[in-house]
């Protein structure tokens, strides 16, 4: 039986690689030889960012069972690591080992961001924590945004004013510029890293997902009481799946950082409606697929974009085939409809065999 | 002093529009156990039928207002009926996301609709503003009679649910759903009945901000909307006297800070004071505490 359970797990992950791996050969071949469109090739390494982000909030949603809305805070935190680190120390370092550092950096302080929203978010339950991570999302995104920070000889300064009460030498730099963000980042992210952030994720989440730790995080969500009362430490283990989603989410928020010359931080980044889409991604892949939330994001980030021709009417569409794959995939009557259609086939399917015994 | 108490005047006025809005937020939360995130588009909607019933049908205010109720009630039941019915006893993530999808159908129907141009909203009020303490202070029209719509919603509300039948079954249904079936409640109706309360509640609010604010554009709901939802956990989601109460701190809080902190820190402060009161109050400030049971 744990054999059983061990193969299918195995299984279900080499298809997950194998098929992240499939895509990439095949867009790299596609690329290479001039068979893709401009507006594609620009979107590769944001389907990587979305992947990764849909994956580690389906950790949090999925696996882990609470509802966050403030998941694009995280990729805001980790964004703003990556580019401050790009503009100060890492100018003067290599493009690979200045994307290293800034992605383990990334990954190392939304980490800490997670563990210290954490501490107040878990404590909640249901809609009340939802509220919460949102409030927590729109706090980041707007204390950013009147955050100034420079950098001259005598060393670092930050500001909530402006620009000029920074005090800076003649020789200082402003790096962030409140809402105008950083500008001139040096856009060094390639498709192939963002594959490899991604397969990387993966790997976390998957073998997480298969271990012990896993099976104590989706049996606090199963039934927390009963969990708490066989010994698993509710707290420690949804912290532990909070700190590892928000420290992707971070991770993806370098690699977008690193994909843009000028980063700011607005309601369409990394606001609620962001948190919001990411959430769609999730729930449409699957809750809990970690597979099928790949596939969701990287569907539907291409999707508005294959729309573009409708220009207005776009969003529209958006929407209402939202609403309808909703309606088709949880509606108590479609799944009722869908289930009679498939036993009616399989009926057909049974009497065809009885008739060729025959 | 004077200063303090126009700015306390304003946030009464700002937080009673949210108090109009999170009652619907409260009311569908409490029946229907979902978050209605389309609900701040309703009020989007509100603010487009008086904008052209006034200015192109020409239609004085009380109708255009009238107009706007009765076009944001019937959406409201239409919504209801197309994309939250059919999802009843779907889990409430799923609820969650097609009210996000009815939430995006209506800003882009809107963009279509109406154009990308913010159109400027004539106010429907037109008295005079009120002057006090020798002319220290003065209250404007659309303030004064924001605070006073708000009051008469509460009074009204407050008497329907608890004098009517109809309001006594949205409290049994809100209390136990399946008991209120056995003991022969049309909960399908009762909760259209909500949701047509709510939006109508949203049309209403809509004309108070876009009287107070006069832009209007096709996502002029979406912010006052989650300021709303937050207003409504902040005072205990499902409480209507909560939902009343959340949306005034979070007006006169959101006024007062923006008027003394930074007009850009107001938004953090205000989500920053609703996570301190829910480490207090895990269930906000009038929610009910359930046990749990094994």
């Amino acid at each position: 039986m744990k054999l059983k359970y061990r193969k299918r797990a195995l299984r279900y992950n080499l298809i997950t690689y194998g098929m992240v791996i499939f895509f990439y050969v095949l867009w790299e071949i596609m690329m290479n030889t001039g068979n893709m469109s401009s507006l594609m090739k620009g979107m590769l390494v944001s389907l990587c960012y979305y992947s990764m982000l849909a994956v580690s909030l389906n950790l949090v949603v999925g696996i882990s069972g609470e509802l966050s809305l403030g998941h694009a805070g995280f990729m805001c935190i980790g964004a703003f690591t990556g580019a401050i680190f790009a503009m100060t120390i890492g100018a003067a370092l290599p493009g690979w080992l200045e994307l290293l550092i800034a992605i383990i950096l990334g990954a190392l302080v939304s980490a800490a961001f997670g563990f210290l929203i954490g501490i107040p978010v878990l404590r909640l339950r249901g809609d009340y924590l939802a509220i919460v991570t949102l409030a927590f999302g729109e706090i980041i995104k707007n204390v950013i945004n009147v955050v100034y920070f420079g950098i001259d000889s005598r060393g670092p300064h930050i500001s909530f004013k402006d620009s000029l009460s920074l005090g800076l030498e003649p020789d200082g730099v402003t790096i962030i510029k409140g809402a105008q963000g950083i500008s001139r980042l040096p856009r060094n992210a390639t498709f192939t890293l963002g594959i490899i952030l991604l397969l990387i994720s993966l790997f976390i989440v998957l073998n997480l997902i298969n271990s012990r730790h896993g099976r104590a995080i989706m049996a606090i969500r199963d039934n927390r009481i009963a969990a708490e009362s066989i010994g698993i430490s509710a707290s420690k283990y949804k912290m532990l799946a909070f700190v590892i989603a928000s420290s992707i989410a971070g991770v993806a928020g370098v690699l977008y950082s690193h994909n843009l010359s000028t980063l700011q931080s607005t309601s369409a980044n990394f606001g609620y409606n962001q948190s919001i889409m990411i959430l769609v991604f999730v729930v449409l892949g699957g809750i809990g697929n970690i597979r099928n939330s790949v596939i969701a994001a990287t569907i539907l980030t291409i999707l508005p974009e294959k729309l573009r021709f409708l220009d207005d009417y776009r969003m529209l569409i958006y929407a209402v085939v939202l609403i309808a794959m909703m309606l088709f995939n949880s509606a108590p009557s479609a799944i009722e409809f869908r289930a009679r259609m498939a036993a009616k086939f399989a009926r057909r399917k049974n009497s065809a065999e009885v008739d060729d015994e025959r | 002093m004077s200063s303090f108490i126009s700015f306390l005047i304003n946030g009464i006025s700002l937080g009673s529009v949210y108090a109009i809005i999170a009652l619907g937020y409260t009311m569908v939360y409490g029946i229907a156990k979902m978050l209605n995130f389309a609900h701040g588009d309703v009020i989007m909607v509100g603010g487009y039928v008086v904008f052209l019933a006034t200015s192109i049908l020409g239609l004085p205010a009380w109708a255009a207002i009238l107009m706007a109720v009765v076009v944001c009630t019937l959406l409201g039941i239409t919504i209801e009926r197309i994309a939250y019915k059919p999802l009843r006893g779907a889990s409430s993530l799923s609820v969650l996301i097609t009210a996000i999808g009815v939430s995006y159908f209506l800003q882009n129907a809107a963009l279509i609709l109406f154009g990308a141009d913010t159109k400027s909203f004539n106010s429907v009020v037109n008295l005079p503003s009120l002057k006090l303490m020798d002319g220290a202070i003065t209250i404007s029209d659309e303030t004064l009679v924001t605070i006073v719509v708000c009051i008469l919603v509460m009074v009204l509300l407050t008497a329907f649910i608890n004098k009517t039948k109809t309001g006594q079954a949205m409290l049994a249904v809100s209390a136990d759903r399946g008991a209120a079936t056995l003991m022969g409640i049309n909960v399908n109706k009762t909760i259209a009945v909500t949701f047509a309360i709510g939006s109508g509640l949203a049309a209403i609010a809509g004309v108070l901000l876009c009287s107070s604010y006069p832009v209007l554009s096709s996502t002029t709901g979406s912010m006052p909307g989650i300021k709303a939802f937050t207003a409504a956990v902040f005072g205990g989601i499902g409480s209507i006297p909560g939902a009343m109460i959340g949306g005034l701190l979070l007006g006169i809080i959101e006024n007062l800070s923006k008027a003394y902190i930074s007009s850009q820190l107001s938004d953090p402060i205000v989500f920053g004071i609703l996570i301190i009161v829910l480490l207090f109050k895990p269930s906000g400030l009038m929610g009910k505490q359930i046990q749990e049971k094994v």
